[in-house]
């Protein structure tokens, strides 16, 4: 297994999150679990409000200011991120080492600065003194190719707004991209995007993020989109991890019940839908043990008093239920 | 036979595009242009296309929200936009339309029972015992309770929001519901359970549904006939399995490639993907509006608009390469 002999990258073990609002303390993240090699394009999925958001954020410490984290390590290429130094998490790794592309190309650039001054401020702001003007500029020229922004200075005068979605989708992944990192982040890429252009879109992300060996995090609710775009797939649920494994047996063969329950909830062509009773839960009172639990088919004694630990069931495959799906 | 109650022909609505302060010259954005179809009673009749190609400014000037530029829309054998304004009201009381954002079409200072009983008052002259019993009954059919009446919107998922926007239209007994963008921004599972709901509700009160969608995998599962849209028109048109399995439009062939599914891996299948971007509707491209992307441009294409023309199966195409311009008078 080529894929496991990969060098672990970022490694979240035990996070817990919780943010403290006036209605009461949600408990976002409960003890999650991630990891992310070299290399991998791993996709986090899983309905809205199931942390996945948290997550992104708790690995680039950019939680709003309610938020605490209550317990966890978060390991980025042998470095702890939680006992970093601000000013070196700033100097080293947001925007440098992990990059992010954001979910929604028309709010993330500024719209009073052209797109070339937006670009060749993070060129300046990476602060490589040794590296010219000159090889920033070629640096510059060569990711706009690549992104397939015609090359031209008149285009980089140009304002936000005089670009279509999906170029400064383009736009966002050329600025992702420019400081070499390590990992980016892609929080829901291309919801903001047709299907046509959305398929553009995702084909050019993976291509230059392959051709350049960087791990990807890549953020989705589209089961489709994670399945065609993702290596590994983590599924989560209400702040939980709940299965972590290859993506094509991971949809094909899920072995946790929610993971099954979510995949028969899409839409098919044969009219027989399946939707999963009850409603996701209030995270300032979650269910207690499994947060699944009072929607799971499998439900058995034990879940609701305990929570499951993360059990390997295949290589590379890890689920965490008292109960899996056979 | 199959009975009519919806037959648009030739509507087109255009809108008053950007001109320059004190410019002469006006220049229409074509939102619709030209478009014909018919829906048969107990259809659920898709409209897809990307944002942009028209499909709700279609819809609402199916129900007259927007008042058309020109053509009929045929409900029930009347023509809607040719009748007074009493009798056209009279007769859009049976055709409804749901809103794509049901949080944002509730009023958020009203309370639910206040929001559910509105149309009732306005529709109908009931006594307000009757309306409450409505209300209440209509309550019930979406799956909400009765607890519920005196919470403002806010106070509800979205999920349950999209329940009382039903419950709102239904409280009417409408024969047509215009449904736009039923599903959007609603997670999988929630989707799955709306439209398992309205899947009941069809059966139940035998609805019509026209059904507007971006989202190709629910327009498969919902409909059985549907037209796909690009910029203003529609390119094919037919029953739902037979375009999924062969379509036949190349912008057809490209929207449903770009599907995506579940076991598919990128890059394994043939790269139908599509260079540029929708048209924008305040220029579009001379003759086939899709020209510009099309991978089987002729040179006629450039200059001449293709009509939507019938073929055997039932299936209409607006393309050259299918239909040659000689057949056409």
């Amino acid at each position: 297994m080529d894929s496991n002999q990969k060098e672990l990258l970022l490694e979240v073990s035990n996070l817990t999150v919780h943010f403290h609002t006036d209605r009461g303390v949600v408990k976002a993240l409960d003890a999650a679990e991630l990891r992310v090699k070299r290399g991998e394009i791993v996709g986090l999925i899983g309905e809205s409000g199931c942390g996945k958001t948290t997550m992104a954020r708790s690995v680039l410490r950019v939680l709003p200011p309610m938020a605490r984290i209550e317990s966890g390590a978060i390991s980025f290429a042998g470095e702890d991120l939680l006992a970093m130094e601000e000013k070196n998490l700033n100097s080293f790794i947001r925007g440098k080492k992990i990059t992010l592309i954001p979910q929604d190309p028309f709010n993330s650039l500024n719209p009073v600065f052209s797109v070339g001054t937006q670009i060749r401020d993070i060129l300046k702001w990476k602060g490589e003194s040794q590296d010219s003007n000159q090889r920033n500029e070629a640096k510059l020229w060569e990711m706009l190719g690549q992104v397939q922004i015609p090359p031209l200075e008149n285009q980089l005068q140009k304002y936000p707004y005089q670009f279509s979605g999906g170029q400064r989708q383009r736009i966002m992944i050329a600025m992702a991209l420019l400081p070499s990192p390590d990992l980016v982040i892609a929080d829901e890429p291309t919801t903001a995007l047709d299907v046509t252009v959305e398929a553009q879109i995702l084909r050019l992300m993976t291509s230059l993020v392959r051709g350049r060996g960087i791990s990807v995090l890549f953020i989705t609710h589209d089961l489709g989109v994670a399945s065609e775009v993702c290596e590994r797939i983590v599924v989560m649920y209400a702040g939980q991890d709940m299965e972590d494994g290859p993506a094509d047996i991971l949809f094909s063969e899920p072995r946790h019940p929610y993971t099954k329950e979510l995949l028969g909830s899409l839409p098919n062509p044969e009219g027989r839908i399946q939707d999963i009773p009850g409603e996701v839960p209030s995270l300032i009172h979650p269910p207690s043990g499994c947060r699944f639990h009072p929607r799971c088919p499998n439900v058995i004694e034990v879940c609701p008093r305990q929570k499951p630990e993360r059990a390997e069931l295949a290589a590379g495959h890890w689920v965490r239920c008292f109960n899996p799906v056979r | 036979m199959e009975e009519l109650i919806l037959e648009i022909q030739d509507l087109k609505k255009y809108f008053r595009g950007s001109s320059g302060f004190l410019s002469k010259n006006v220049r229409w954005v074509k939102a619709v242009d030209g478009v014909s179809f018919q829906v048969c009673r107990g259809d659920t009749f898709g409209l897809v296309g990307e944002s942009g190609c028209g499909k709700s400014t279609l819809g609402k000037t199916i129900l007259g929200i927007y008042k058309s530029t020109a053509g009929s829309v045929i409900f029930e054998g009347k023509n809607i936009p040719h009748l007074p304004r009493n009798k056209a009201k009279e007769i859009r009381k049976n055709i409804q339309y749901v809103y794509q954002d049901p949080g944002a079409s509730l009023d958020p200072y009203w309370t639910v029972g206040r929001i559910l009983s509105e149309p009732l008052m306005i529709h109908t002259s009931l006594s307000k015992r009757s309306i409450r019993e409505q209300v209440h009954k209509m309550l019930d059919d979406v799956g909400l309770q009765e607890e519920h009446l005196s919470l403002y919107p806010h106070e509800f998922s979205g999920g349950q929001q999209r329940r009382l926007g039903l419950a709102r239209i239904l409280c009417l007994n409408p024969r047509l519901v215009i449904l736009d963008e039923p599903t959007s921004g609603l997670d999988v599972s929630v989707q799955a359970t709306i439209l398992k709901l309205f899947m009941e509700l069809k059966i139940r009160f035998h609805l019509t549904y026209i059904f507007i969608s971006h989202n190709l995998s629910v327009i498969h599962m919902m409909c059985n006939r549907l037209a796909v849209m690009y910029a203003g028109k529609i390119v094919e048109m037919g029953e739902t399995r037979a375009i999924f399995s062969e379509p036949l439009h190349p912008y057809s062939q490209v929207l449903l490639a770009a599907i995506p599914q579940l076991g598919k891996k990128l890059g394994e299948e043939k790269d139908l993907s599509l260079t540029g971007e929708p048209p924008n509707p305040e220029d579009f491209p001379s003759g086939c509006r899709f020209w510009p992307r099309c991978r089987d441009k002729m040179g006629i294409c450039e200059t001449v608009s293709p009509a939507l023309q019938a073929g055997s199966d039932g299936r209409s195409i607006a393309c050259h390469r299918i239909h040659p311009l000689a057949t056409k008078t």
